[in-house]
């Protein structure tokens, strides 16, 4: 199966700090792949590399293919309209806009926004059409963040700790919706919760001191509570 | 009282001529990072092409709709002007901030040589139609009409930005990248298009200001657009950088507090401004509105 994106030795370094080492892994076109480590190893970093977030002052190698195309050094708006989806890790609503304005910033010319499956997943967004974004509850961004990518077509999500902070019910709500929507769009999902990785992820990707630990199944690695323990530093009973 | 009305209704003529200034240099600030040095061109290209344009462009004037065409001409310059500063000389530079800052500050001395070389550095003898300098009974106190002029001018632009920002696409991509740029870009917008756009309502807001400065002061000079331009600075920090309302009550603050503190001891109304930045700056440092375009 051709991956849908392929990132091969990409490294970054901003300032002294030397953040990824020759990263190098795949995401498949189908299902959810995890991409794991303990804080601060540079899962983020991935994400906002691929698609042109990082601060001017980074310094990027390696290549990043997607769909089958190089993708190195592209305008992070033309991924995006190429079908890169992305839902940051600190969620990105627009606090002075409304929730009904932050959708409609999403619109894309040429194509017909699916409100239907938006507000499908997330009704709560259609009653506080009118509420400002930034008094929304933790949960309820998030739940915007992740319907406003889903307002047009994609062919890969990037999904940075979507239950970050999130009470458990709510960690329930997004992950039944994450999980609903993975099973018709691929997803790169970064991801803490490992009861939420365990439910969702098919592949695991382990990043650890700048580098690719572990690429395999997800579930071969949460079963391993030693691998688990080495890698992410917690164990099986932790989880 | 009589007293009191006229030095209000002055006040808040400098005040409007400290919006039209400001709103622009905020809303580029807000958007783009751009901390722009050479908006005080864009006020001196608008205040000499209205001059120049009164007195050489076919139906324009000192009076009437001569004198409406010649304005039009003034803002259509200073339009202009920002559109290719910003996209010959800023475009390059997005986040280089120090390069942004040389080139602005070079591009305003430069600006100041250029008119000096043209017209000299004496002031010119503004067009003002008649009925500018006349003055109106209010409760008491006549009032020269110019400051009329200047608050109707201030507050069809104050209205005219909050319902560009609040019903067009373009305005909404504006406000939510004030918010958070990068942001913008991840759900698939060039933002960089808006900032052309920004910098030429900047410039207009700024080339009106300077249009209008000149029948408020009846003359112009080459250096004009940069004193102008020190208060439009205060007043942004005071409002909050990005936000257009908050531009509009900072510059009604700092243009009555100027005014009243200048009738009771002459001079020191320029001090109590500067000292009012220093209180919002320690008191609330995001200014009155903080970093959002509110609409």
């Amino acid at each position: 199966m051709t991956a849908i994106l392929d990132i091969s030795d990409l490294s970054v370094k901003v300032g002294g700090s030397h953040i990824l080492q020759g990263v190098t892994f795949s995401v498949q076109p189908q299902g959810v792949t995890a991409l794991l480590g303990r804080n601060g190893v540079g899962k983020t970093t991935t994400l906002k590399a691929v698609l042109g977030l990082m601060p001017r002052a980074a310094e990027i190698t390696g290549r990043v293919g997607y769909a089958g195309a190089s993708i190195t050094r592209q305008p992070t708006f033309r991924l995006v309209r190429q079908g890169l989806g992305y839902v940051p890790e600190d969620r990105g609503v627009f606090a002075g806009l409304t929730v009904a304005e932050n959708l409609r910033l999403a619109e894309r010319a040429g194509s017909t926004p699916d409100y239907d499956t938006v507000h499908g997943l997330f009704p709560e967004l259609r009653k506080r059409a009118r509420q400002r974004a930034g008094t929304l509850s933790g949960g309820q961004q998030q739940m915007l963040a992740i319907g406003r990518v889903l307002l047009n077509p994609n062919r890969l999500l990037l999904i940075d700790e979507p239950t970050k902070g999130l009470a458990p019910k709510v960690v329930t709500e997004v992950a039944a919706a994450l999980e609903a929507v993975a099973a018709v769009v691929p997803m790169l999902l970064v991801e803490q919760n490992l009861a939420v990785v365990r439910r969702m992820a098919r592949h695991a990707v382990v990043i650890a001191n700048g580098r690719v630990a572990y690429t395999g199944g997800a579930s071969d690695l949460l079963d391993y509570t030693e691998k688990t323990k080495a890698l992410l530093g917690v164990g099986k009973g932790e989880h | 009282m009589s007293t009191v009305v006229l030095l209000t209704l002055t006040g808040l003529g400098l005040a409007a001529l400290y919006f039209l200034v400001a709103s622009g240099l905020a809303l580029v600030f807000g958007l783009a990072d751009v901390l722009n040095f050479a908006h005080g061109l864009f006020l001196s290209v608008g205040a000499y092409g209205t001059w120049w344009a009164s007195g050489n462009l076919p139906g324009a004037g000192a009076s009437g709709w001569g004198f409406v065409l010649a304005v039009i001409f003034g803002v259509v310059c200073g339009t202009v002007v920002a559109a290719l500063v910003e996209l010959v000389l800023i475009r390059p530079l997005y986040s280089r901030t120090i390069e942004q800052v040389l080139v602005t500050v070079g591009l305003s001395l430069a600006g100041v040589a250029l008119l000096q070389a043209s017209w000299g550095a004496d002031p010119r003898t503004y067009p003002r139609p008649q009925w500018t300098q006349e003055l109106t009974e209010v409760a008491g106190a006549r009032v020269p009409n110019d400051r009329f002029l200047l608050i109707g001018a201030a507050v069809i632009v104050l209205a005219g930005l909050l319902a560009f920002l609040k019903f067009t696409r373009i305005g909404l991509v504006i406000r939510a990248g004030v918010e958070d740029r990068s942001m913008v870009t991840a759900l698939g917008i060039d933002v960089r298009r808006a900032f052309t756009l920004v910098f030429a309502i900047g410039g207009a807001a700024a080339a009106l200001a300077g249009a209008l400065g000149g029948v408020y002061a009846g003359s112009i000079s080459p250096t004009g657009g940069s004193s102008l331009l020190i208060f439009g600075f205060i007043v942004v920090v005071i409002g909050g950088m990005g936000s257009v309302v908050g531009a509009a009550y900072a510059a009604v603050a700092v243009g009555l507090l100027q005014q009243f503190v200048n009738y009771t001891s002459p001079g020191l109304g320029d001090i109590c401004v500067v000292a009012l930045l220093a209180i919002v700056l320690l008191i609330r440092p995001q200014g009155i509105t903080g970093k959002v375009a509110t609409s």
